[in-house]
């Protein structure tokens, strides 16, 4: 794709030059010198090279929050995602967190390997190979092992999430030939590989049998509904978030009142990407919490600070400590995340914080609510 | 494919470190210590240098085996560098569980600038180690 047709596609050549965008911009107010607004103004103005080499073209979250205000509509993200395909054609890519090891693992996951990507699953949980309904981990497994410096168990989510799944009578696939979904490539531009793990994930659902694939991994369950159709077609099975299946189906699971405060952090995805912001809420609810909203919440969301594992650094510390100011001023003894990113990034700026708050996944607290062990 | 001793080479990738493993190699090099031609050396400034990242990029280009060497506990000539590649290769090595890639496929090693015999010994012995292992199943068409 050439300049001309991204502007036209995210119509960005519709910018008014408003600053809207720059003024929401979560990243701006770290960094008062970057600016979605003069960025657009930079390649409308045919200087579309600059931004190639620009690092503020790796520096946006793609939280769609401007996107929520814009007047005409431009679609910032998929610009900014748009524009890292044609950089990275030119060789360029941006810096990436932890090492690239993220990338890593997406790379490999991409060639011919045999997994052993479900060691998390513990006695009692009922799974099954093939079936109606197949669980989509996502990279909690990997998670585990990198982030544990942080005190961050993933999986205790995706354990919960089977427990609370079996309590409602489903016995899901869990494979261990599962893939990355390749959200975090296709952030960065990498369209090909993002396609390669597409292909491997459609095969592995299909050998089982599933017509339904539940996630607990908003960034999952976006790129499925949403990027998974424009590369490899329309999908053959129903793709759902757990909390929008648990939302059709509290009344079946037996919650004890939890009697506790609670505030809970909107995905970038699960919100403004999918708009699920009643569903998350509606279970906390349901388990007896009381729920108090941060200052900026549902599409007003404050983005937990770093996407697609690249240039995580100053910026992304200073969102993610707003983030955690904004959940400590609701006086919330627990902040409820339902992406496993937001939590580990979260987590990751209260480690060096004096707040008194516990990070816990939705079906964390769930579970605790069903009086289901998760560890 | 064939994991045969005598007809599978290995590509193994060696992280040395500048101050002590390079030197080491280099010494087994120049003192004609024989030693198996499967290696691949990558000259870093310390062993703490090597990130999870490199050893799966190793991996994921085709290194059927990763030895990363420092200098022995003590001497790193940056202090700690090599506490910080215990940690890297322990936690590379549960990542590659994960991946389905044996952990044995990784290795750590000190080796100081004079070992040369020590170098040639350890990449014999780590090459038929990888040898008996086979290609990774990363390289396996049929899979
Ligand atoms: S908010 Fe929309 S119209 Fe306004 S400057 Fe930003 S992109 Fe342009
Ligand atoms: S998507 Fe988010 S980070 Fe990117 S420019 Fe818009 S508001 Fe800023
Ligand atoms: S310099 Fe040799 S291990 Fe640090």
């Amino acid at each position: 794709m050439n300049f001309d047709e991204i502007l036209r596609q995210t119509r960005a050549d519709l910018c008014l030059d408003c600053g809207k965008c720059t003024g929401s911009c979560p990243v701006t107010r770290v960094d008062p010198t970057y600016s979605p607004r003069s960025t657009i103004e930079r390649v409308l103005s045919g200087r579309p090279e600059e931004l190639i080499h620009n690092e503020h073209l790796w520096a946006c979250l793609t939280c769609g929050l401007c996107t929520t205000r814009c007047p005409s509509n431009v679609d910032y993200p998929a610009f900014v995602v748009a524009a890292r395909s044609v950089a990275r054609q030119a060789a360029v890519e941006g810096t990436y967190a932890h090492n690239a090891v993220m990338q890593e693992l997406m790379g490999i996951m991409a060639l011919p390997i045999r997994q052993k990507r479900t060691g998390w699953l513990a006695d009692g949980l009922k799974t099954v190979t093939q079936g109606d309904d197949f669980y989509f981990v996502g990279c909690l497994p990997y998670f585990d092992v990198l982030f544990e410096d942080l005190g961050v168990v993933s999986t205790d989510a995706a354990r919960a999430a089977v427990r609370l799944m079996n309590a409602l009578g489903i016995a899901p696939v869990v494979s261990d030939d599962e893939r990355c979904c390749g959200a975090d490539l296709l952030l960065n531009g990498d369209v090909q590989g993002f396609r390669r793990l597409a292909e491997i994930n459609l095969r592995v659902i299909a050998a089982s049998g599933a017509k339904r694939v539940i996630f607990t991994c908003p960034e999952g369950v976006n790129a499925f509904r949403h990027d998974y159709p424009a590369v490899v077609g329309a999908l053959p099975f129903e793709v759902v978030h757990l909390t929008e299946l648990l939302a059709e189906h509290m009344d079946a699971l037996p919650l004890h009142a939890l009697g506790e405060t609670v505030t809970y952090h909107d995905p970038c995805r699960l919100g403004r990407y999918l708009d699920v912001y009643d569903a998350p809420r509606a279970a906390i609810r349901a388990a007896g919490a009381t729920l108090v909203e941060m200052r900026a919440n549902r599409e007003n969301a404050l983005c937990c600070g770093s996407t697609g594992w690249v240039h995580c650094g100053r910026c992304a510390k200073g969102i993610q400590t707003t983030r955690l100011h904004q959940a400590q001023a609701t006086g919330a003894q627990r902040l409820i995340t339902a992406c496993p990113k937001c939590r580990i990034h979260l987590s990751c700026a209260l480690k060096d914080l004096d707040i008194d708050i516990k990070l816990e996944d939705v079906t964390n607290l769930l579970c605790r609510a069903v009086e289901l062990d998760t560890d | 494919m064939t994991n045969q001793a005598e007809g599978f080479q290995p590509r193994i990738v060696v992280f040395a470190c500048n101050w002590c493993s390079y030197a080491g190699a280099d010494l087994a090099g120049v003192s004609r210590i024989q030693y198996p031609p499967t290696t691949r050396v990558i000259r870093v400034m310390c062993s703490g240098r090597v990130t999870p990242g490199f050893i799966l990029e190793a991996f994921r280009l085709g290194a059927d085996g990763v030895l990363v060497t420092g200098c022995h506990p003590g001497d790193c000539h940056y202090i700690s560098g090599n506490e910080n590649a215990v940690v890297t290769v322990d936690k590379t090595g549960r990542l590659m569980n994960v991946l389905g890639i044996e952990a044995a496929r990784l290795r750590l090693e000190w080796i100081s600038a004079a070992e040369g015999a020590r170098f040639a010994r350890i990449m014999t012995e780590f090459t038929e180690q990888v040898q008996a292992l086979g290609p990774t199943a990363l390289k396996d068409t049929t899979l």
